[in-house]
């Protein structure tokens, strides 16, 4: 069994996947907060489908880009399962399991983009093809810089619909669509690095004066 | 001794990611991976660099604990982890580690706080801490006078760590770190100045010591500040230079360590003696100092009271002293806490168990 988790988002999403389809899944209904929601409901999903640890053969986590303290939440609990399971663990782009429930779901037709939310009043945005396949990206920039008439999946269209006119769902990734990404190898996996895509805030101080 | 509880402890509040584990009162490993080097170009710990270090750090670290105690983590019983108080995005590092072992061990969690833990890891130096004691715990994030008369917290009135002063601006090791880059030594500045001060005179200089008027003493008896120290410390040192002389960095570093440790040490005795205490227990980074260590011993004997300060390795951060707190909730049967367990950076000392 494949347990799947995103928290690139506000919020978090985590899905149980038993190679055929998904068995579980849960979504938290407040935003933030991702420390203390995504244990509890990594239970909850193994309870609903009478789960338990050991019954999992891997783990999925959403690798950003997004927020970081959420992402690092999620990431460090799927480095931490995955070792103490001794099972393998599956990176992938959160911007990826957006784009393939898009395509799934006929949300999109031909090329399109996906954008989120990144703070301070910048989008992370990748470029995908028709069957849902990343083809750059993602990055991180203002809306007006990376704006587009595409059809742009993803919360980034609602926030600025200014930059992104023709904004599509869904909104926010899916948990069961990262799983069966990965289950099927229709998502790209990657190593479980945080996609941060900017350096830590933090400035050097002048040098002390000298004494002799 | 087998029966005694396996805690695995993690601590990542601010630039160390930490891992121990202990039986009991007995340590079997200390596993810690700093991110200080990182830091000391920005002359103090920046959080984000922090937090991505401690993301790097923190299986690697639990993978080197569990070698060096020889132990598979399925053997644990337990799981402790500081969940406050501390840096928020650090902390939620280790919380969020902390519960994914607990849950895929199915073993029970507990949330911490670092304050306690620095009290508890002397238990596994010298045994079981005499309760009451006063614990006087002292590094570059607090410094705080407390009163523990049960070091899980207690559930009976009256029982618990009870906070009696605290510094009322910088933290002690704080006024370290910034004097030691007022005389030009590196980050942190704590060890530094205890090797330059062996060199150098400590009643060279006359520094102020905080809160000891007589009328800061009637609102602050046990407080402590350390932003006039060095203030006063940064002022001596610009009047050397207008007049070309040479600074005399052993006699500054000294007399300034002087006036750090005497008020520690004096307001530390004062709040043991009138409590009617014997044991006086001192925790933290700053408690390293080998000043620190020699004058509370002296005058502690003076007034027939008991020192106790964990070797050095024990008082900067650790996961040995999560672990040792953890290790004592299992022993007297403490209600482990819940998954959805939050990182509080600003967690009162009072509140040593999260539910
Ligand atoms: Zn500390």
């Amino acid at each position: 069994m494949l347990l799947a988790f995103d928290t690139a988002a506000p919020t978090v999403t985590v899905a149980l996947h038993d190679g055929t389809d998904v068995l579980a899944q849960a979504t938290s209904e407040a935003g933030m907060k991702h420390g203390e929601q995504l244990a509890p409901l990594v239970q909850r999903v193994l309870d609903e489908a009478s789960a338990t640890p050991a019954d999992l053969t891997g783990i999925a986590v959403g690798v950003g880009p997004g927020p970081f303290t959420g992402l690092r939440v999620g990431l460090v609990t799927a480095r931490t399962m995955a070792h103490v399971l001794a099972v393998p663990l599956h990176g992938v782009c959160s911007l990826d399991a957006l784009a393939l429930e898009a395509v799934a779901a006929g949300e999109v037709e031909g090329a399109f983009h996906v954008a989120t939310a990144a703070r301070r009043k910048e989008v992370y945005l990748a470029s995908y093809d028709a069957t849902g396949r990343r083809v750059s990206g993602p990055l991180v920039d203002r809306p007006a810089v990376l704006a587009t008439t595409d059809p742009v999946v993803g919360e980034g269209a609602r926030l600025y619909p200014d930059a992104f006119p023709d904004g599509r769902a869904p909104l926010r990734p899916d948990a069961g669509w990262l799983a069966r990404g990965v289950v099927t190898g229709r998502v790209e996996v990657l190593p479980a690095e945080p996609l941060y895509l900017r350096r830590p805030d933090a400035q050097i101080p002048a040098a002390p004066k000298a004494l002799s | 001794m087998s029966d005694e509880p396996l805690v695995l402890g993690i601590e990542t509040s601010c630039d160390e990611t930490g891992v121990g584990i202990v039986r009991g009162t007995t340590l079997l490993a200390d596993a810690v991976a700093s991110s200080v080097e990182e830091h000391a170009r920005f002359g103090g710990v920046v959080p984000e660099v922090a937090s991505r270090a401690h993301l790097e750090a923190m299986v690697p670290t639990i993978q080197r604990a569990c070698d060096t105690a020889g132990i598979a983590l399925a053997d644990v019983d337990a799981i402790a982890v500081t969940h406050g108080p501390g840096l928020a995005g650090a902390l939620l590092v280790g919380v969020a580690s902390a519960k994914a072992l607990a849950l895929s061990l199915g073993r029970p969690l507990y949330g911490v706080n670092h304050l306690a833990s620095h009290v508890a890891v002397d238990q596994l130096e010298h045994g079981p801490l005499p309760e009451p004691c006063l614990a006087l715990l002292v590094s570059g994030g607090h410094s705080s006078l407390l009163r523990v008369t049960d070091i899980t917290g207690g559930e009976g009135p009256g029982l618990g760590v009870d906070p009696m002063g605290a510094t009322i601006d910088d933290a002690a090791g704080e006024a370290f770190d910034k004097v030691a880059r007022l005389l030009g030594l590196p980050f942190p500045g704590g060890p530094h100045i205890d090797r330059v001060a062996r060199e150098g005179d400590q009643v060279a200089i006359d520094f102020p010591r905080g809160l000891s008027s007589r009328r800061d003493l009637e609102r602050h008896r046990f407080d402590f500040s350390f932003s006039g120290l060095k203030t006063a410390v940064a002022r001596w040192v610009e009047a050397r230079e207008r007049t070309g002389e040479p600074v005399p960095v052993a006699d500054v570093a000294a007399s300034f360590q002087e006036a750090v440790c005497d008020v520690l040490v004096r307001k530390a005795l004062d709040a043991a003696s009138s409590e009617g205490i014997e044991d006086l227990m001192i925790g933290g980074g700053v408690a390293a100092n080998s000043r620190l260590r020699a004058l509370a011993e002296e005058r502690a004997a003076k007034l027939g009271i008991r020192v106790r300060v964990p070797r050095p390795g024990l008082c900067t951060d650790n996961g040995a002293m999560v672990a040792a707190l953890g290790a004592e909730m299992v022993a007297r049967g403490r209600t482990p806490s819940s998954l959805d367990l939050p990182a509080d950076s600003s967690l009162p000392v009072t509140d040593v168990l999260a539910r």
